[in-house]
This record gives structure tokens, sequence and C-alpha cells, in this order.
């Protein structure tokens, strides 16, 4: 019995382990908020939440799951990204390969899956949120960083959309894409767009207005695949994750969790 | 390297001038310096300004054409579609997976019809026995036969109009050309444009 006191004595005193736990076992309130400030990890989450903030029939937890949807699918996705080539010779056989040769098939499941039910949660998020009035002030702001959030979710899933590169990939993208040509001024089919023209010659055209952008392209071909797929695992994400950081920021800056009305 | 000089010395004199003089010409002298150094800092701060703002005009306009590619590889948007005679009556669906285009041959000649759903932009499929276009995106349906004022005029689903047609010609070697740039539409009565007809 006192051998093993000894040795747990030894390692609680031993450099390392005083190097990685600086504090001992927290044992007053204070020294727990302490431990948990003073850890990277711990103090992304508040030191106190009310009780109406942790009770799922307030809060569902779905701006929880939506967030834990979303380390899922960064993580499957950067696994994916070791199998997939977002190239018009290569993208379709690399997502056909990722279900039947590589191990775990599943993996590309797993992605899609989350991908759909963060759309699903995202929006069942937005709607308590809506339903509890917690947009008041002063959670206005908020409020407008979730509509972003919301965006930039669906506009991860529609770029997602055209990497498998098969028929419905291409058609949902050029179906989608071509309501950009009716973006007010920026599409050439949008209000706007024939008053910028010099006489006869149409300033915004085919070839040079906001689809054009968006696609690389007059149509949905390998320029888009490439554009989507950058935007889809690199810029959507950051901008997506710097704005999550904000989000979650301002639920402790505004009071934590909104109370019962 | 001398202009450099002078311009350092002169800033100094003038405060080490004030320095050397009387209290009383000091207070005297300050508001007029002040003023002066005031309307000078002014003006360069606005200068910063106006060249800060156009340097990120200009950097963010720049990154905003980085986005418009200026080489695409793309098919043509004209091409040589073969001899007339190559054509039997009816629809003919060579060229459309290349480059979207049926080309019709009717009792009195040519017309290139887009292949392009004037819903959204899905390409329709062509159903012989229906005589129709159909679109398996959202179902909108144009006629397929009928004759040069009929076919591709929309007559289910959502497409709000007919199908596009694009300029056709004889080349000097008697080639049908077709120019996809050019295009003539049936709701803008451009159908009648002899351009859009090859008759032959
Ligand atoms: C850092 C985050 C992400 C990375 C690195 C990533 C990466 C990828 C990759 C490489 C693919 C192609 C392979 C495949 O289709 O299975 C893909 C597909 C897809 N992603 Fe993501 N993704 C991320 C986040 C998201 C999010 C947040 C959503 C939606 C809310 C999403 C929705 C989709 C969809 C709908 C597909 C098509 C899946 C399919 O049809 O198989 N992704 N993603
Ligand atoms: S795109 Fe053809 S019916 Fe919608």
């Amino acid at each position: 019995m006192s051998k093993i006191k000894d040795f747990q004595e030894y390692v609680s005193k031993s450099q390392v382990w005083r190097s990685i736990f600086r504090v001992g076992v927290p044992t007053t309130d204070r020294k727990r908020a302490l431990a948990v400030l003073g850890n990277v990890f711990l103090h992304l989450h508040p030191v106190k939440v009310r009780t109406s903030g942790i009770r799922l029939k307030y809060t569902w937890c779905m701006g929880g799951i939506s967030f834990f949807l979303f380390l899922v699918l960064s993580l499957t996705g950067l696994l994916l990204m070791f199998y997939y080539r977002p190239t018009g010779e290569y993208a379709y056989p690399d997502i056909v390969d990722l279900g039947e040769q590589v191990s775990l098939g599943l993996m590309r499941e797993l992605h899609r899956w989350a991908a759909h039910l963060m759309v699903i949660t995202v929006w069942l998020h937005m709607f308590r949120v809506f339903m509890t009035g917690s947009y008041k002030p002063p959670r206005e702001f908020n409020w407008g960083v979730g509509v972003l959030l919301l965006i930039f979710t669906l506009l991860l899933s529609f770029t997602g959309y055209l990497l498998p590169w098969d028929q419905l990939a291409i058609w949902a993208i050029t179906v989608g894409g071509n309501m950009a040509r009716a973006t007010p001024f920026a599409g050439y089919e949008g209000p706007g767009a024939s008053l910028l023209s010099i006489g006869d010659i149409r300033l915004v055209h085919a070839g040079d207005d906001a689809r054009f952008a968006l696609l690389g392209g007059r149509f949905v071909g390998t320029n888009a695949l490439l554009r989507f797929y950058v935007l889809h695992c690199v810029g959507i994400p950051i901008v997506a994750g710097a704005l999550m950081a904000v989000h979650f920021w301002r639920v402790r800056k505004d009071g934590g969790i909104s109370g019962p009305l | 390297m001398a202009d450099d000089a002078t311009a350092k010395n002169v800033i100094p004199t003038g405060s080490a001038g004030a320095g050397g003089k009387s209290p009383e010409a000091v207070k005297a002298a300050a508001p007029a310096a002040t003023r002066r150094s005031f309307l000078a800092s002014m003006s360069w701060l606005g200068l910063g300004w106006v060249a800060f703002t156009a340097g990120t005009g200009a950097a963010l306009t720049a990154l905003g054409r980085f986005m418009f590619p200026n080489v695409l590889f793309e098919p043509p948007q004209s091409f040589k579609a073969g001899l007339p005679n190559e054509y039997s009556l009816g629809v003919d669906e060579r060229w459309k997976e290349k480059y979207r285009v049926w080309i019709i041959r009717t009792e009195e000649g040519f017309f290139a019809l887009s292949g392009e759903c004037t819903h959204l932009g899905c390409t329709p499929n062509y159903f012989t026995s229906e005589a129709k276009f159909k679109c398996p995106c959202h179902g909108s349906g144009f006629y397929a036969a009928g004759g040069k004022e009929k076919i591709g005029i929309n007559f289910e689903g959502p497409a709000p109009r007919p199908l596009e047609r694009f300029r056709i010609a004889l080349t000097d070697d008697g080639q049908i050309v077709v120019d996809k740039s050019q295009k003539f539409q049936q709701e803008k009565g451009e159908w009648i444009d002899p351009e859009s007809f090859l008759k032959i």
C-alpha cells in the first residue's frame, strides 16, 4: 500500500508531471475556475453556465451538435483529401474508389451524412433561437453572425455537391450556378445589367459576369470543379471557422446562453 | 544628398530659433508655427489616406480580376457542321454532346437549336416517339416536330420561353457553319431573321 503511495508521490513530484499539471487537484471552486482558465482547451468553454443553458429542453443542444458535426466534417473531409483529386479525369473514379477500394470505405458516407445533418441542425438551431426570443438585445449582433454562418454552411454544401463529378453533381451546379445569371448588375440576365453597355456593346455578358467568375467558364467544366474544391476545402471552412470563434465569443460576452422567457 | 542635408537642417532651425528668442517671442510665434505645421500634417495625412485608399482599391480590383480566367479550354463558339446532304429530315443529335446544338432539317432548310433548357440550363433529351425535347431536371417540354415555326417552343414544365436558335450559314466550301455567339429568340420575334435559318 505504501509502495503505491510512494510511487504516486514520486510521479506527482517529478519534473515532467509538474510541468504538465502545474497545480494539484483543484479542491475549491476558485481553484477549479483557475484550472479551467489556465488550460487552452478547457478555457474555450465558459467556467460557469446557467442551469437553463444546459437544459436540453431549452437549447436542444442544436448549436453544439452543429459545431460537433463541423468538426466531424473537417476531420473526415481532411481524410478524403488524401484520396480525392479534383480534376475531370480523376474526380469521379476517385469518388468510386473511396467507397470500393479504400479501407474503411465509409469515410465518404460519414462525410456525406454529417453534411446533410449539419444543414438540418443549423436550421433547427436557428429555429430554437427564434422561438426562445434569444435574438433580442444584447444578442442581435450574434444573430447576424449566425445568419452568415447559415449562409456559409449552405455554401459548403453547395460547393461539396459538385465534387463527386457525376451527372447529378454537374446538373445540380448548372442549375444553381445559373441563378447567378440573375444577380442585379453583375449577372448578364440580372436587372440593370443591360444598362451597363456602351452603345451596342454589353459590358456584362455570359463571358464576364458573376456566374462566369463563379464557374471559371461559360458552363460547369473542370475550372468549376477546381474552384469549388478550393472553396470547399480551404476558403469557406476558414471563414466559417473564424465566424464560429466570433459566435462563441459573443455568446459569452452577451451574458451566456439566454434564459427562459 | 546635398538637398537632403539642407532639408534636414531647415526643420530644426525653426524650433532652435524659437528656443533662442525671449519667452514673449515664443508665445507670439507659436500659434503661427502650429497652424502651419498643423496644415502641413493635415495635407500629408490626407495624401496618405488617398494613397492608402487608392492602393487598397487597386489591389482589390486586381484580386477580383484574377478570378476571371483569360484562357478557356472550352469548345469554340462557332463550328463547321459538315455538308447539308449529310443530314436527313428531322432532328440530328451528332453535335449535341460537344456543342450542345441540334441541327434540324425541315422541308425548307436548316436551323440550329440550342440544347440549353431555358429554365435553368440543363440539356433536354430528345424523344423521337413523343416528338419532343424533355428536360430531365424539372420536366420542361419543347416541341421537336411541326415545322420551323413550332420546333423548340415550350409547352410544359417551368421553362418560361422557347429554346434559342443560333446563327447558321454556309461556308465557301459548302459546309454548314453554326455560330453560337449570335442567338435568336422566338419571343423577341427573331426566328424570322434570315440568319437564323438556312434555306436549301
Ligand atoms: C474543413 C471542412 C471540410 C473539408 C476539408 C471537406 C472536404 C471534402 C472533400 C474532399 C469532398 C469530396 C469527397 C466526397 O464527395 O465525399 C467533400 C464532399 C462533400 N462535402 Fe465536404 N468538406 C468539409 C466540410 C463540409 C461541410 C461543413 C459540409 C456541409 C455542411 C460539406 C458538404 C459536403 C458535401 C454535400 C459533399 C458531397 C459528398 C458526396 O456527395 O459524396 N463539407 N468534402
Ligand atoms: S432546367 Fe430544364 S426544366 Fe429546369
